[in-house]
């Protein structure tokens, strides 16, 4: 099962080599992994997307609680949530396609961000299930290049991930 | 607070001042010339030079394991650092806590390949419980002061701090905090209640118990509870290679060690029983082998570990409780009382009488032979000579296990091994350790051929300090438990097992100042033994025992197999 998992950590050198230590040592996958501070200077807040059987989420929300820079750990999959992942696609846009491919950035509520003569960059928010669909609508040939964030998560209504 | 300033180095010093340390085991280098410096000038504690680094921690680990104080070593950076590698990843893997000062380059000098730089932090990572860079001095006491709080509380562990060589040098006031607290570090101390009131219940309830203790029982000095209950609700009870001394060997209850070289009643109680409180322990592979076939018929699991992670990690229990074992013991001892309720009598003295047609298999017997020693005759020698009363730590091997099985220890924190992590070269060492920290007690240290090669420049050391060890060599000249797997399951291909050219141990031993034996007769054994402990009482004595070659450790589980797949004799 897929899980996201969200961490407050202290914004210590070295706290994020013991998460992606922690992750490759038990081997443990990673999918994706954000980390940036907080409006608290002082933490971080990481999410990782990772798959695994209950037992071995069971064990990585653990081992996470255990390291001593972790503050807080939650995995947002017990609970109604939101995920978003940020991407930046640039694209050939030449003749006919130019049309296209702006329609099509339109149904997905992307925006062109970077216009030139042959290419378009376009910018897309959504669930990681829309950002993978956007790029399979599109044609192959176009893409020139992809660049994700991966996904962030927050709780839904009062689930607060705080101290 | 005082505005008197002082160096990085007097600052590391005060420090250890400050925690009572009494031992710091260390090796000097560049980038701890400072601090070295600072240790010259100070006698509130001992500085033990050591011959090689890694002894130095295993000295550290073991002064921790004996007295359930932090054990402290320092070594400079580089191969100070790498050295201390070994050490720290055998404490980390048993758990013990021990703060490891280590020597940086100066901090300008970090991430240039500088001389004898090399990345501590990063290296240590995963066999720490933590660990910490110190950039600045005005960060150093705090950090010495989370260490050592990090160390000891919880489920403890080793933790280093890195210390760059400037910062040594650097000035600043010092200020020891009383008490550090952190946001992202709580350890769990007291279980939960209600958890805890199901388990007595279920206690109550069991018609087949097994009570099943580890390490944590001697780590969270649970002892005490350990046996009050037992002894209160009369049940049986097993003990990991870590936990022996939780609960007194030679008392009918103890069923022996289990795992991979326990004993038969041990292990078939463990898979027939229906209630398994866990305390302390780790289901891990040497004790329950294989989980898939780890109790077959139908039961039910207590466990009561420190640390949440422990829990549930290779068998699914049905009670978990995290908190200080002696806490929780003491908790649910609370509750059996409180209900007046007792065991049913007639359902335990059913299962008593099938333990016991187990127990009459007598799986630690072994053919005495003739004119040959047993390497199991010389640890029984070594109990009866020492009374019990010793301190035994050893290396790794056959003569490990043998140590276990037949050495009947009746407290905890006799019994010092690498039994996680299994380095070769730790007996030494940690006998030194040992005798620091108790130097009127009895220390021997049971070692092979191999293992004791490992670290044997320490005997230097011990001449330095007059420590009057009792180095029991189990001499089979072989790497005896290679040889035992490459019998059992490599059709006897003994690659590389055998050991030759050994060094004339006696004239070794003689060598470094100490008394040396070798000990060819089983009829000189116990003579020899008496000497070492009695005439020769305040000399390091090597005992070179000539055993029996082909001896093999039983009764035995091959890895992977499920508890109730021993192969006896
Ligand atoms: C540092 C290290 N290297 C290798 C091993 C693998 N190993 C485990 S037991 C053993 C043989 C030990 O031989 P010896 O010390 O002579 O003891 P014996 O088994 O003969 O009693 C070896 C090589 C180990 N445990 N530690």
């Amino acid at each position: 099962m897929r899980h996201i998992i969200s961490l407050l950590m202290e914004n210590e050198a070295g706290a994020l080599s013991r998460v992606a230590g922690l992750f490759s040592a038990r081997g443990y996958n990673i999918e994706s992994l954000t980390v940036a501070p907080t409006e608290d200077a002082t933490m971080s807040r990481m999410t990782i997307v990772t798959r695994g059987s209950d037992d071995v989420i069971e064990q990585i929300t653990k081992q996470l609680n255990k390291l001593v820079d972790i503050v807080k750990v939650q995995d947002l999959t017990d609970g109604s949530h939101i995920e978003r992942e940020l991407m930046l696609v640039k694209v050939r846009a030449t003749g006919e396609m130019r049309e296209e491919i702006k329609r099509m950035a339109d149904i997905f509520r992307g925006h062109i961000i970077d216009v030139a003569d042959k290419t378009y960059t376009i910018e897309l928010t959504g669930t990681v299930a829309k950002v993978d669909a956007f790029l399979e609508a599109l044609e192959p040939s176009v893409i020139l290049e992809t660049v994700r964030t991966g996904a962030s998560g927050i709780g839904r209504g009062d689930r607060v991930l705080k101290i | 607070m005082s505005d008197t300033q002082l160096t990085g180095a007097e600052i590391v010093v005060r420090c250890l001042q400050a925690e009572g340390v009494e031992y710091v085991f260390g090796y000097p280098g560049g980038a701890v010339l400072n601090i070295y410096d600072e240790i010259y000038k100070q006698d509130s504690f001992t500085h033990v030079l050591v011959r090689h680094e890694q002894a130095a921690l295993h000295a550290a680990d073991a002064y921790a394991r004996s007295t359930g104080r932090v054990g402290v070593a320092l070594v400079t950076s580089g191969p100070g650092a790498t050295n201390a590698v070994t050490g720290i990843a055998t404490a980390y893997m048993d758990s013990i806590p021990m703060v490891v000062l280590t020597g940086q380059v100066p901090t300008a000098a970090i991430g240039m390949d500088a001389f004898q730089e090399v990345d501590t932090v990063g290296i240590t990572r995963p066999c720490v419980k933590h660990n910490f860079l110190v950039k600045d001095i005005k960060d150093l006491a705090c950090t010495i002061k989370k260490a050592f709080y990090i160390a000891a509380s919880g489920r403890p562990g080793p933790v280093v701090v890195d210390i760059p060589k400037d910062v040594t040098q650097h000035s600043h006031e010092f200020d020891y905090p009383e008490q550090v607290s952190m946001r992202s570090y709580n350890p769990t101390s007291k279980g939960h209640a209600g958890q805890i009131k199901k388990a007595a219940q279920m206690l109550l309830e069991a018609k087949r118990p097994v009570i099943y203790t580890g390490g944590g029982v001697v780590l969270g000095n649970a002892a005490p509870q350990v046996t009050e209950m037992t002894r209160g609700l009369g049940y049986p009870i097993t003990s990991t290679l870590m936990g022996l001394g939780g609960y007194p060997s030679p008392d009918p209850l103890f069923l022996g060690m289990l795992g991979m070289h326990g004993t038969y009643e041990a292990n078939m109680a463990m898979q027939h029983c229906d209630v398994l409180l866990a305390v302390g322990a780790r289901f891990d592979d040497r004790v329950i082998g294989n989980p898939k076939h780890f109790a077959k018929e139908y039961h039910r699991i207590i466990h009561i570990d420190v640390d949440p992670s422990s829990i549930s990690k290779r068998v699914k229990v049905d009670v978990p409780i995290v908190g200080d074992v002696s806490h929780v013991l003491d908790e649910i001892i609370k509750h059996v009382h409180a209900s007046g309720e007792r065991p049913d009598q007639a359902a335990l003295k059913a299962w008593w009488a099938q333990i016991e047609l187990w127990r009459a298999q007598d799986c630690l017997k072994y053919d005495r032979g003739e004119g040959v020693i047993k390497p199991q005759y010389v640890i029984e020698k070594l109990y009866e000579v020492t009374e019990g009363k010793a301190y035994v730590t050893s290396d790794v091997g056959q003569h490990q296990m043998w140590a276990a099985q037949y050495y009947q220890f009746d407290q905890p924190r006799r019994w010092i091994n690498s039994g996680g992590l299994g380095t070769m070269g730790f007996g030494l060492p940690a006998a030194m350790g040992v005798q620091f920290a108790h130097p009127d007690a009895m220390v021997a240290c049971v070692t092979g051929e191999g293992s004791i090669q490992m670290n044997i420049q320490e005997l230097s050391t011990c001449t330095e300090h007059k420590l009057p060890i009792k180095i029991v060599l189990l001499n089979n000249g072989y790497l005896g438990m290679v040889r035992q797997w490459q019998e059992f399951f490599y059709e006897e291909r003994y690659a590389e097992s055998y050991v030759g050219s050994l060094p004339d141990f006696v004239k070794l031993a003689e060598a470094y100042g100490h008394v040396g034996m070798i000990i060819e007769k089983p009829e000189d054994v116990e003579p020899a033994l008496r000497d070492a402990f009695g005439k020769y009482k305040d000399r390091l004595v090597f005992l070179n025992f000539l055993t029996d070659p082909r001896e093999n450790v039983y009764p035995m589980i091959p890895a992977g197999k499920g508890l109730s797949e021993m192969i006896l004799v």
